[in-house]
């Protein structure tokens, strides 16, 4: 904080005291005035960690705040929140797309994008007021790391070690191969591989992902398949006596079949790939992984973000380091991120997964300081507990959204939000209210929006069973079809064709209901256009 | 405490995103260039070269995942906001909607998700607008434009005019002679003087050291006097030599028929002709001038707006036209200085007798002095005229007469024109990249 700014050379501004230097008339505020300096958001900074891991117990990765400008914003989104991810025609398209929106006012811009590294990334808007780069980096760089730290999928699926130095070995791969085998043939073999990302993720855990040493597995891997070549074991004739398995069994044991990850079937299996093409598909897999979790923690990650700021917000207003005007500025911002319209409004466009998150967060430190005898019947683990802290700190690390409604959503709130559970079946002419928020009821909207977070219902579960291997090599696959409800079918058969074109061979489609009836059957032709020569 | 680090990320190079910008036009370009050239048919002659908000079909950029459909089947929603319902109670589905509670995409102006909208830069705009296309002739405007010439700095020369010494060279050479041939320098000199002085205020004090100091200093006044302080072999010149200067300028003559033969619509389609060729040559010219001559059966130079909105009444005679424009070429458009495009829009009426002196004009006094000259010939709209009207037009008179003076080697095309969709084709083929040996009579 002895570090003069350059800024105080130049002329000074009108009506700016909060330019630089200790505010005039009151010296415990943080700053006065909107303008922001490296010093204010150092001094920001530290004020909010103060609160952030001695009062509220945060564990979080160093930070590192990037300022950047709204431009850059824009990029920042449309490669998907990534720094450094490689290059393809389809974040230029959402790049256009969301530019298109912004300068047309039809949308504002995140205040802040936060990347799950170490150090943990948050990017701050230049344009933004020195009260909402506090906000966002109570939000991000205190919430958010805190829950990406913390949080059991982010250990398990993610390396925040690992991957910045892993895009960046990805980009530079991607490029090196854009140069060898042109461009064309890459952006198609990225087409494929990014149709299937949502299918290209392990949902069950198999080892610590370390993504620091791909870029030499890469290699070692390749040089091991060319050690072990030995045409001989053809040759070896099999024991007298044995009795052999039967085809379909033996050919499901060498394809390891079934398998839901369809890009990683593929990278190992697929018969005509080249060796880039597959990498380019693990590439895009493990991209695919490493945000596997977020998508499965929205509500949480949020709720858990955002309830911190709103605490250290709070905190500092209380301990007078921010003014009332600037807590005013807080809380306008607050409550337009967490504003929930009701299902018939006409700005209801599902549960805001702030809000859920906050209320929830609210309600748990609700019942732990201060429960009413349901509280203590539903929740009887920590109710009373007076220690907020810890339960939230405990939920944050071992749930996801699914198991954390199921575990944590109180009457109290589906009360206060006035959940109601709708069932809506294509057969009729009308909607059911299942249940409501009543005795009768809470279980099962809890249960019901629990099930709204859950796999199942994100991702439709598909499985490639079988390749007729002595035939014409058909890539099987299957739907399993719930509540009756089938693949949009336009976009099923082009993602089919990506697959058809990756495996080489055609592709056929079952989509099955639980009893094992084929609803709908899909076949496609496979195009050699990803074949190099 | 703190262990945060601050990144200032924002003079990073801009356009970091560029690239994927130009992968994803790369990508959709035939659906964007068909979007531009849609654009470009609604728009006024100064927009023409602004950006453009363009709307694409998604059909060859979307990105298909698996997911599941929006219609059929049993879905199970919890919606907050529960007002007045109870268990049991059933709620009317909307009449046609298919998908209920969640996520209806159409949005209000039914654009929904089958369009992608987004802005082209200018720059985007225009060079897919101006695809493949080709001004005529330009090794011809090259040759033409060479007498003019620019002097350009090329190095030095050891001879050239006072004016042209270059002082800064000229002294380093003579620097380093003097330093080569060891010209004594004038301080050391200086010092020699002193110290005689300091010698000779004490007469008798070291008359061996005087005299060898005056020696000292006559020989060094002698080769100072030998080596020149400059000396004619330092001196440098600035070298300039001529290039010929491309001309840099370029004026457009726009003439157009105004009696009242010509309908509004006709005016429309010389109107987006005219903006076309403008457009054009603002891409290869600095600066594009813009004459605008009317005529009826006498022609006058008028400003844009009353060219294309104002009406004369009168008989035709193109000959006044192509007389107009020629005396504004020799007043105020040298054809050493400029290059010189014609652009005429007619419906084709000519004063019979008038035929043999606006061919011998157009011929002898306008196309030596021009780089192009083109004939646009509007006609009605075949849509607006019952069936089988238009399909035999007979040649204009004004076509016969121009038919006359086409030939391989003049920079002359001519075409018709009858619908504003078929501008564009037309000026491709007029300009394209194969240049004016298109077969003139091709007919609509």
């Amino acid at each position: 904080m002895t570090l003069a700014p350059v800024e105080r050379l130049k002329p000074v501004k009108r009506s700016e005291p909060g330019e630089k230097a200790p505010p005039p008339d009151d010296a415990n505020l943080l700053y006065t005035g909107a303008d922001w300096d490296y010093d204010t958001i150092k001094r920001c900074h530290d004020a909010i960690q103060e609160i952030a891991l001695g009062e509220l117990g945060l564990d979080v990765y160093p930070n590192q705040i990037e300022v950047i400008t709204s431009e850059q914003m824009l990029d920042a989104y449309a490669s998907i929140g990534m720094p450094l991810l490689y290059r393809h025609w389809s974040f230029g398209k959402h790049f256009a797309r969301d530019e298109a929106m912004y300068r047309r006012g039809m949308r504002g811009l995140a205040y802040e994008i936060v990347i799950n590294s170490s150090p943990c990334i948050s990017y701050i808007m230049e344009e933004n007021s020195i009260t909402m780069q506090a906000l966002v980096i109570a939000h991000a760089a205190f919430g958010h790391n805190h829950f990406f730290k913390n949080n059991y999928l982010f250990q398990q699926w993610t390396d925040a070690e690992g991957i910045l130095g892993y895009l960046d070995f990805a980009k530079a791969y991607i490029a090196r191969c854009e140069e060898r085998y042109g461009q064309q043939l890459v952006e198609r073999t990225l087409d494929a591989a990014h149709a299937l990302m949502n299918q290209g993720i392990h949902r069950y855990p198999r080892r610590r992902l370390d993504l620091q040493s791909e870029a030499r597995r890469e290699q070692e891997r390749q040089e091991m398949q060319r050690q072990l070549y030995n045409d001989l074991w053809r040759t070896v004739p099999t024991k007298k006596g044995q009795k052999a398995p039967s085809d379909e069994e033996r050919r499901r044991a060498l394809l390891d079949l079934p398998e839901e990850n369809i890009l990683y079937f593929l990278e190992k299996k697929a018969p005509r790939l080249a060796n880039w093409q597959r990498e380019v598909l693990r590439i895009v897999r493990h991209v695919a992984q490493y945000f596997s979790p977020q998508r499965q923690t929205k509500v949480m990650n949020e709720g858990c973000a955002t309830y911190t700021h709103y605490r250290i917000m709070t905190r500092l207003h209380e301990t007078g380091r921010i003014s009332d005007g600037a807590y005013m500025e807080f809380l306008h911002s607050h409550t337009a991120v967490v504003f929930q319209p009701a299902f018939d409004d006409p700005r209801y466009s599902g549960i805001n997964p702030y809000a859920l998150g906050f209320a929830m967060m609210q309600d748990i430190e609700r019942i732990a300081t201060n429960p009413t005898e349901e509280d203590r019947a539903w929740f009887p683990g920590y109710a009373g507990s007076g220690d907020a802290m810890a339960a939230l700190r405990d939920a944050w690390a071992n749930y996801r959204d699914e198991s954390f409604i199921l575990q944590y959503l109180s009457p109290h709130l589906m009360r206060k939000m006035r959940m109601f559970h709708l069932h809506d079946d294509s057969d009729e002419n009308v909607y059911r209210v299942a249940a409501i928020h009543d005795e009768r009821g809470y279980r099962r909207v809890r249960q019901q929006l629990a099930a709204q977070y859950d796999f199942s219902s994100l991702d439709p579960d598909i499985q490639i069973t079988d390749v007729d291997l002595a035939g014409d090599r058909r890539l099987i696959l299957e739907h399993k079809v719930q509540n009756g409800v089938l693949l949009a079918e336009e976009d099923a058969k082009s993602v089919l064709q990506h697959v058809a074109n990756l495996w080489g061979y055609d592709v056929l489609l079952f989509e099955n209901d639980d009893a094992g009836n084929t609803l709908r059957k899909l076949t496609v032709p496979a195009r050699t256009i990803l074949l190099a020569e | 405490m703190s262990s945060m680090i601050i990144v200032d990320r924002r003079s990073n190079p801009k356009g970091k995103s560029l690239a994927n910008r130009q992968r994803f036009i790369r990508r959709a370009k035939e659906q964007i260039l068909r979007a531009v050239n849609g654009a470009s048919s609604n728009r006024r002659i100064k927009d023409v070269e602004s950006g453009a908000d363009i709307s694409i079909p998604t059909g060859g950029i979307s990105e298909p995942t698996f997911h599941r459909s929006g219609q059929g089947g049993i879905r199970d929603h919890v919606v907050p906001g529960n007002k007045e319902f109870m268990e049991g109670d059933t709620i009317a589905k909307p009449p046609s909607g298919q998908s209920g509670g969640r996520g209806t995409d159409g949005s209000p102006d039914g654009g929904g998700e089958d369009e992608f909208r987004f802005v082209l830069t200018r720059e985007e705009f225009m060079d897919l607008f101006m695809e493949d296309l080709e001004l005529p002739d330009l090794a011809k405007r090259k040759l033409k434009a060479a007498d003019a010439v620019l002097w350009q700095r090329a190095g030095y020369s050891s001879s050239g005019s006072p004016t042209n010494l270059n002082l800064v060279r000229t002294m380093r050479n003579s620097l380093s002679r003097r330093i080569a041939l060891k010209r004594p320098k004038s301080d050391e000199m200086l010092a020699l003087e002193a110290e005689i002085a300091e010698l000779e205020a004490q007469p008798g004090k070291d008359p061996d050291r005087l005299m060898e100091l005056r020696g000292l200093l006559e020989r060094q006044v002698m080769r100072a006097k030998r080596i020149p302080y400059i000396d004619p072999i330092d001196v440098r010149y600035n070298r300039f030599t001529p290039i010929p200067k491309p001309a840099a300028q370029a004026v457009m003559f726009c003439l157009m028929d105004v009696s009242g033969s010509m309908t509004e619509h006709m005016k429309d389609l010389a109107k987006r002709f005219f903006m076309l060729l403008y457009l054009f040559l603002t891409r290869r010219y600095k600066q594009v001038e813009v004459v605008f001559i009317r005529h009826t059966h006498e022609a006058e130079e008028v400003d844009e707006d009353t060219f294309f909105h104002s009406t004369e009444t009168g008989g035709t005679m193109v000959s006044t036209a192509l007389e107009e424009m020629k005396r504004i070429i020799k007043e105020r458009y040298p054809v050493a200085d400029w290059n010189i495009y014609g652009a005429q829009a007619s419906d084709g009426d000519n004063t019979t007798s008038d035929g043999g002196r606006t061919a011998a004009l157009l011929e002898h006094d306008l196309l030596p002095a021009c780089q192009y000259y083109a004939y646009v010939e509007v006609g009605s709209d075949p849509d607006a005229m019952p069936a089988g009207f238009a399909t035999h037009a007979r040649e204009t008179d004004l076509w016969r007469t121009y038919k006359q003076v086409t030939g391989t080697e003049t920079p002359f095309v001519m075409k018709k024109v009858r619908h504003r969709r078929e501008i564009y084709p037309v000026f491709r083929e007029l300009f394209a990249r194969d240049g004016a040996k298109q077969s003139e009579e091709a007919t609509p």
